[in-house]
């Protein structure tokens, strides 16, 4: 029998970026807020000795538990889904901070040409540049009216960088802090993509370049170039997380509370509200209602999309019909690219810091022609110092055997003699491509696992070629003895780690026809329940997600103050 | 085989002895515990004979087996680790790393028992795009395995694996990767793949796990290991070589 809580006004589910954010505005402006954290607690003082590459990066220290709630994948409707039984191409977040503990830190603004992507596309392309299956919507939101909120969170966060690159939107303020460090590594690439043509700039970074105190006080600390950014947190409390910013934040209003160990399994609905939620204590197994006037789901992309299905909320999509929204337009990341083999230089890869590195955009968005493309949008290229570890780097030229002497010798040397240029390739929506539930396997609480059906497209094989192709141009220019641009992309493999870059499914727009949440990120079908996050991306840009979530939750925030006082929906 | 063991290292007990750390007051503590393992590692062979049940012994003394139950299939693991990153003019392989002892430790805890996988039923096979997808742990894969590493030995050369030259267990090892040898309820591929990767970590991970022994394989590579802060040296054009450090620098200071 579940014990009932007393109500609070706000509950988040999760607390990372998006519920710390949302707790932060909300607490400040006097609403009482909770958060449900189904992990643990934890912050700077736990991450001391965080330099172990074994533990953090290789036996995932700081994910979610697989024995206890996984997805089912398969690459298409006529296979079998199976268990991601092992981590492998996404890492799975837990615990306070959630994914935004272990990420590295590129902070990116979406596109203008992103949040219109449909209207633009066909205005320059026409109706059918990429063909009908590809669900391809605008957001109903443009760039100018969420800048600022991209404004607030690289406040928020202190984002070092500069603003030199001619392709992204408008910025009404300056980058917080300055640009990091200009690497040897780096000056590389930006002589050989100035030579080419292309304009190279900074990547925008939450590895501060200095220390930074942000418009609430919290303050970060200077990024040291340790090497150990992705899957670890930051023993310096220099790269910019929830658990050092947006969370002390709330919780010094008196207004805000975070109840750990807290496994929310349904939101519950009466009419055309929510009434709260219901959660497991993960430690003493009882069950709890916790009842609140605003529910924000706040945790990651999929379990976002998976609660609203078991609490049926909403209308899951059906790629035989086209009906239904929830689920639709799942999307991950293309990662075109290649690597450079030096004979005769040797550089200091094992240091760096997880968003060290200069970008073009020449090749992303619309910055370029499509007309005589077979694809659209593109990819950031970039040239990352994040810190090379010698578990998982162990670069060898093409046809070296993957073990054995020659493997041996060429990965020691390579070590430090090998750079590599990466994509992060736009990812459009298709029809076949989506989440639902799986009907045999469940979590520990008996609740069905979310299933991922997704397969890599020809728009993605195209984008990946023609992106690789640009790459390896670069490194040919860099001077690179030998170059292997990434092999073509085949199917979807769910085993190699690949990007934690999943989106879609509980997608924003103007019209509940094709879209799960309003603008505000309010639910069509529920007024007091929000949903926040990279679920609400219509399709997945050119770079990494973070920037984009972070604006979408000052955005929700603001949302959820606006309908605490007025109710209704807020479009 | 005890007189080799004398002229070879020094016993736990003798190193007591001659430090005059009494064995009854002091031992346990972390201190003592790591003044084991720094002083009687010195003189440890890299180039210990590979294939005879002395090989080791010279590990660390407090290092040892807590999964295999003979010494023949930790040699035969030993042996295979061996192969993939084999000893060389750069320095130490597998075995000289402590590489199989690395495996022997993480197949007794929780990567053994796959803790922290999805492990419920049921279970079918499932495309390659669909990965790990078999009903057996860790632990019982790589035991069952080197059983199988063995009885192609002995099928195909009439030897066993230890006894086998390194061209014949190449020849096998590469049966295996390419999944042409028989496996229960896991493709012999698989059973590769994790050795390999295994064998990777354990030539790379901190010397707290027992492998990586005394960071050779860091110092191959060039990886400095847990340094506080690169921020001075990041603009450098030069190559910097560090003295590597362990995570433990910060335990046992």
């Amino acid at each position: 029998m579940a014990t009932t809580l007393d109500k609070v006004d706000v509950l988040t589910v999760g607390v990372g970026w998006t519920g710390g954010i949302v707790a932060a505005e909300c607490a400040k402006s006097g609403l009482k807020v909770r958060g449900l954290e189904r992990g643990e607690a934890r912050g700077t003082e736990d991450y001391s000795m965080v330099h172990d590459e074994f533990r953090y990066a290789i036996r995932y220290e700081l994910f979610q538990n697989l024995s206890r709630e996984t997805i089912t994948f398969r690459n298409n409707r006529q296979m079998n889904a199976l268990p991601m039984r092992m981590m492998g191409s996404f890492l799975l977040g837990e615990g306070l901070g959630g994914a935004g503990t272990h990420w590295n830190g590129q902070n990116w603004r979406f596109l203008p040409y992103d949040f219109e992507i449909k209207s633009q596309t066909e205005k320059k392309y026409g109706k059918d540049k990429i063909g009908k299956d590809f669900l391809l919507q605008d957001w109903g939101i443009t760039y100018d009216e969420l800048e600022p909120y991209f404004t607030k969170f690289e406040y928020t966060a202190g984002i070092s960088g500069e603003d030199t690159n001619p392709f992204w939107g408008k910025r009404s303020k300056p980058f917080p802090t300055p640009p990091m460090k200009k690497t040897p590594i780096l000056e590389k690439f930006e002589k050989a993509t100035t030579n080419l043509g292309y304009h190279p700039f900074m990547m925008p970074s939450a590895n501060l370049s200095e220390p930074y105190e942000n418009p609430d006080g919290s303050t970060i600390a200077a990024c040291q170039y340790c090497g150990f950014c992705e899957r670890f947190g930051c023993e310096y409390g220099a790269k910019s997380s929830a658990e050092i910013t947006v969370v002390p934040t709330a919780l010094e209003t008196g207004n805000y509370d975070i109840r750990y160990h807290s496994n929310v399994v349904e939101v519950l609905k009466k009419g055309n509200k929510v009434t709260g939620v219901r959660f497991y204590d993960t430690v003493t197994g009882e069950e709890f209602i916790q009842p609140a006037d605003v529910v924000v789901l706040t945790s990651y992309v999929l379990n976002n999309a998976k609660l609203l299905m078991v609490s049926n909320i909403g209308e899951q999509y059906d790629p035989d019909t086209g009906r239904g929204t929830l689920g639709k337009n799942y999307c991950y990341q293309i990662l075109p690219g290649a690597t450079g083999f030096f004979d005769d230089e040797q550089f200091n890869t094992y240091m760096g810091a997880g968003a060290l590195g200069m970008t073009i955009d020449d090749f992303n968005g619309d910055s370029f022609d499509h007309s005589k493309l077979d694809f659209i949008h593109g990819a950031s290229l970039s040239l990352t110092q994040p810190g090379l570890r010698p578990i998982a780097f162990n670069p060898v030229p093409p046809d070296t055997p993957a073990w054995g002497a020659e493997f041996k010798k060429a990965s020691v040397h390579y070590y430090t003699r090998a750079l590599s240029i990466g994509g992060q390739g736009a990812s459009m929506p298709y029809k076949e491509n989506y989440m639902s539930l799986d009907s045999t396997y469940k979590d520990a609480y008996g609740v069905p696992l979310l299933r991922l059906t997704y397969n890599f497209t020809d728009q993605d094989r195209a984008l990946h070629k023609y992106l690789s192709e640009r790459s390896a141009e670069i490194m040919k220019e860099m001077g690179a003895n030998t170059i292997a641009p990434a092999n073509p992309l085949t199917d979807y493999d769910i085993v190699p780690y690949q990007t934690t870059h999943n989106t879609g499914g509980t997608v924003m727009g103007n019209d509940p026809a094709i879209s799960v949440v309003n603008t505000w990120l309010q639910h069509w079908d529920a007024e007091n329940l929000f949903v926040v996050g990279a679920g609400n991306f219509a399709h997945n840009s050119g770079y990494n997600p973070t920037g984009t979530v972070g604006a979408l939750a000052y955005r929700c925030a603001e949302g959820i103050i606006k309908y605490s006082k007025t109710g209704g929906s807020l479009v | 085989m005890s007189n080799e063991k004398e002229k070879q290292g020094v016993s736990r007990r003798d190193f007591l002895k001659t430090t005059g750390i009494a064995t009854g007051t002091l031992i346990g503590g972390g201190i003592i515990g790591g003044l084991v393992g720094y002083n009687a590692n010195k003189g440890s062979g890299k180039n210990e004979k590979t294939g005879e049940t002395q090989q080791g012994q010279n590990h660390e003394i407090n290092v040892g087996l807590q999964h295999f139950k003979t010494m023949k299939s930790f040699n035969i693991l030993s042996q295979a680790t061996e192969r993939i990153l084999p000893e060389d003019d750069l320095g130490p392989g597998a075995i000289g790393l402590g590489v199989p002892y690395f495996i022997d430790n993480q197949l007794a805890g929780a990567y053994g028992m796959n803790a922290k996988e999805y492990m419920q039923g049921p279970f079918e096979d499932g495309a390659v795009t669909q990965g790990y997808q078999s009903r057996l742990t860790r632990a019982q894969i790589f035991d069952q395995g080197i059983a199988k590493l063995e009885e192609e030995a002995q099928s195909r050369f009439k030897k066993g694996f230890e006894e086998l030259e390194p061209d014949q267990m190449d020849e096998i090892l590469t049966a295996f990767q390419k999944g042409e040898v028989k496996m229960e309820a896991v493709t012999s591929m698989f059973f590769f793949t994790l050795l390999r990767q295994a064998t990777l970590e354990g030539a790379y991970s901190d010397p707290i796990y027992n492998g990586n022994r005394n960071m050779e394989g860091w110092k191959m590579k060039g990886f400095p290991g847990h340094q506080y802060s690169y921020a001075k040296d990041i603009e450098s054009k030069e190559f910097i070589e560090y003295k590597p450090q362990s995570i433990s620098s910060m335990t046992h200071k």
